[in-house]
């Protein structure tokens, strides 16, 4: 297990260093300079100002340079914000986005599963029809289409719902039941499928046989086999819900790192590109290792040390 | 001690020739492909799906053509019309024709679906199939590059390529869009075509094949191939509105398709402008169509995996 710990830490390293990487060496491979959109500047300015950037030594030394300081945390400035920091953007805005992702998550889990159990117990009557057409509907409807419906249906009916911003827990209701719904949807689908397959099994059979209450044949038993796979579909949802908050942010208008990553895109600020698109990987693949162990204490058949063949 | 029966013709009957073909098989044999569709056609909501996707493509290509209206030519006079007579889905902010702009936009949004989904698929088949058949050591170094591939996260990739490719305000060309989707997105499929060549290969009928004299070629074109088949359809037809989705996500922040060219994203963004107005239809037409699209491919990837799955043969 060690011998796998190690693998798969190793195997993160090397993944957010591809990411770096490439970012790094995509974002200087932008023709034309950052700078264009400032205008003409007298040459002593713009040298300056590549000076400031540390864009005037060699693309290798840059690279070196910038790998040295992410590894110290430090993600520079920004070129279009003179008061912050890339480090100060990524401070205000994630706890925000955080937020609102933790939020979305906890929705998905808890929903998403027992809905897929609650469909496959009644299958075929009323709670299995409920459940798979709003599972239908999340996977159909795009987050910010049901965005967009939750403010003009919900936000603007109900007097104490906010349409956006930000500030009390309130604000952050719609929103993360938006970006909840996707993932929702497919864990329930999941959870029928995978539920319906452990229901006819033969070990539920024998505890039901042994006049084990019904309650605890579903929970003990079922449930808890049948949610493996949802468990196994975690890190692709955390990935999702990364992407789906850029979108989210947008409509509702929340501060959070999402909106500054599509801002930074728009205003070209490369550094800021940079440092959100690496603190993103950073953030996803450390998510995605915890997923991995989690997944290893739920499951004890799986033997890690084990290619898959 | 001897026991002997005395016989004679009058015991026995003659046989008729209905007995004879009891054992028969009358109707011919279902062969694989024949049974899937059999077994798709029984799901409801599948057909559903592909009755939409059916229509749609078809759409696609004629639907920018049933009224008189261009998808660029601007009318002042007539911006923001709501659907009438005339402009069947109405006009937009600068009195573009939105019918034809929304089949456009689902033109674009299909090709770039399939055309992922088909370049998924040939990395995918290519990679997979190689790792695969390939020995335990290449084996586990290709997997280890594409888990390191695939775990970059994708549409933060895809943003990246399109502000690299796109100019400043514009948006970026459909070549791009496309190469940077199937940059990281053709791992799931390499890693189940290798899953299935492994598994399959090592299956009792790949070993008989082999022990009467089949060679490696023939094993592969034979046995695993036709074999594999099946859930890499159920994968391709999923991969689809994984790509329109994220295209259509990438239109919404503003970086997909370059206008005037429409993408059912770069329609929802245009429409999100103008709801704060109270002009609902902008953003309510696109966004139908995507979920409509996204609706077909999941359910008619559904029933393909149903359809396909031995265990849920009756």
């Amino acid at each position: 297990m060690k011998k796998y710990l190690l693998k798969r830490l190793a195997m993160s390293i090397i993944t957010i260093w591809a990411v770096i990487t490439i970012t790094f060496f995509l974002m200087h491979a932008v023709p034309g300079n950052p700078f264009a959109k400032e205008g003409k500047m007298p040459k002593v300015v713009y040298d300056n100002l590549q000076k400031k950037y540390g864009l005037d030594k060699p693309l290798r030394e840059q690279y070196v340079i910038y790998l040295k300081n992410v590894l110290k945390g430090d993600f520079g400035d920004s070129m279009k914000s003179r008061v912050e920091t890339v480090n100060d953007m990524i401070e205000r805005g994630f706890p925000v986005s955080a937020r609102i992702g933790a939020q979305a998550l906890l929705i998905a889990i808890v929903f998403g599963p027992a809905l897929g159990a609650l469909a496959a117990l009644y299958q075929n009557k009323f709670p299995d029809y409920f459940s798979m057409v709003l599972a239908i509907l999340g996977i159909s409807v795009p987050s910010f289409i049901m965005g967009t419906i939750f403010i003009q249906f919900i936000a603007k009916n109900v007097s104490w719902i906010p349409i956006g911003g930000w500030g009390t827990w309130r604000h952050t209701l719609l929103p993360s039941l938006a970006l909840a719904m996707m993932p929702l949807a497919h864990m329930a689908r999941l959870m029928r499928s995978s539920m319906l397959e452990v229901l006819g099994q033969d070990y539920i059979k024998t505890a039901q046989s042994k006049g084990i209450t019904k309650s605890a044949v579903i929970l003990k038993h079922a449930v808890r086999n049948a949610i493996l796979p949802v468990v196994s579909i975690l890190g692709t949802t955390i990935s999702n819900l990364l992407v789906g908050s850029f979108v989210i942010e947008k409509i509702f208008g929340i501060p959070g790192l999402g909106s500054f990553f599509t801002k930074s895109i728009s205003n070209r600020d490369y550094t800021l590109i940079m440092g959100t698109t690496i603190f993103y990987a950073i953030i996803l693949v450390a998510l995605l290792f915890t997923v991995d162990l989690a997944y290893m204490f739920i499951d004890p058949r799986i033997k890690l040390t084990q290619e898959g063949r | 001690m001897e026991n002997k029966i005395k016989l004679n013709p009058s015991m026995f009957e003659k046989a008729t020739l209905e007995d004879r073909n009891a054992e028969k098989i009358k109707r011919p044999s279902i062969k694989y492909w024949p049974d899937v569709w059999r077994r798709l056609k029984q799901n409801k909501l599948a057909m559903v799906g592909l009755t939409l996707i059916v229509i749609m493509s078809v759409m696609s290509i004629v639907g920018t053509h049933i009224n008189e209206f261009d998808y660029k030519e601007q009318n002042y006079g007539l911006i923001n019309q709501p659907p009438d007579s005339v402009h069947w889905f109405g006009t937009d902010e600068l009195g573009r024709d939105l019918f034809t702009r929304v089949w456009l936009g689902t033109r674009y949004s299909l090709i770039i679906g399939v055309l992922a989904a088909a370049i998924d698929f040939v990395i995918g088949v290519v990679y997979g199939g190689l790792s695969g058949m390939a020995s335990r050591r290449v084996d586990s170094i290709m997997m280890r590059i594409a888990e390191v591939i695939y775990s970059i996260p994708y549409l933060l990739i895809v943003i990246l390529l399109s502000v690299v490719f796109s100019q400043q305000g514009s948006g970026t060309s459909m070549f791009v869009l496309i190469l940077a989707m199937t940059l990281t997105d053709w791992v799931p499929m390499a890693i189940l075509v290798r899953g299935q060549v492994l598994q399959l290969k090592e299956s009792e009928y790949s070993l008989a094949s082999e022990s009467l004299g089949g060679t490696r070629g023939w094993i592969l074109k034979k046995h695993i191939i036709p074999n594999t088949l099946g859930p890499i359809l159920v994968n391709v037809t999923l991969t689809i509105p994984r790509a329109i989705f994220a295209e259509a996500t990438l239109g919404f922040l503003g970086l997909g398709l370059q206008p005037p060219s429409p993408s059912l994203g770069n329609l929802s963004n245009d429409g999100l402008a103008v709801m704060p107005v109270g002009i609902f239809y902008q953003i309510f037409i696109p966004a139908l169509f995507i979920s409509l699209i996204m609706f077909s491919f999941n359910v008619l990837g559904d029933g393909l995996r149903d359809a396909l799955d031995p265990r849920l043969r009756k």
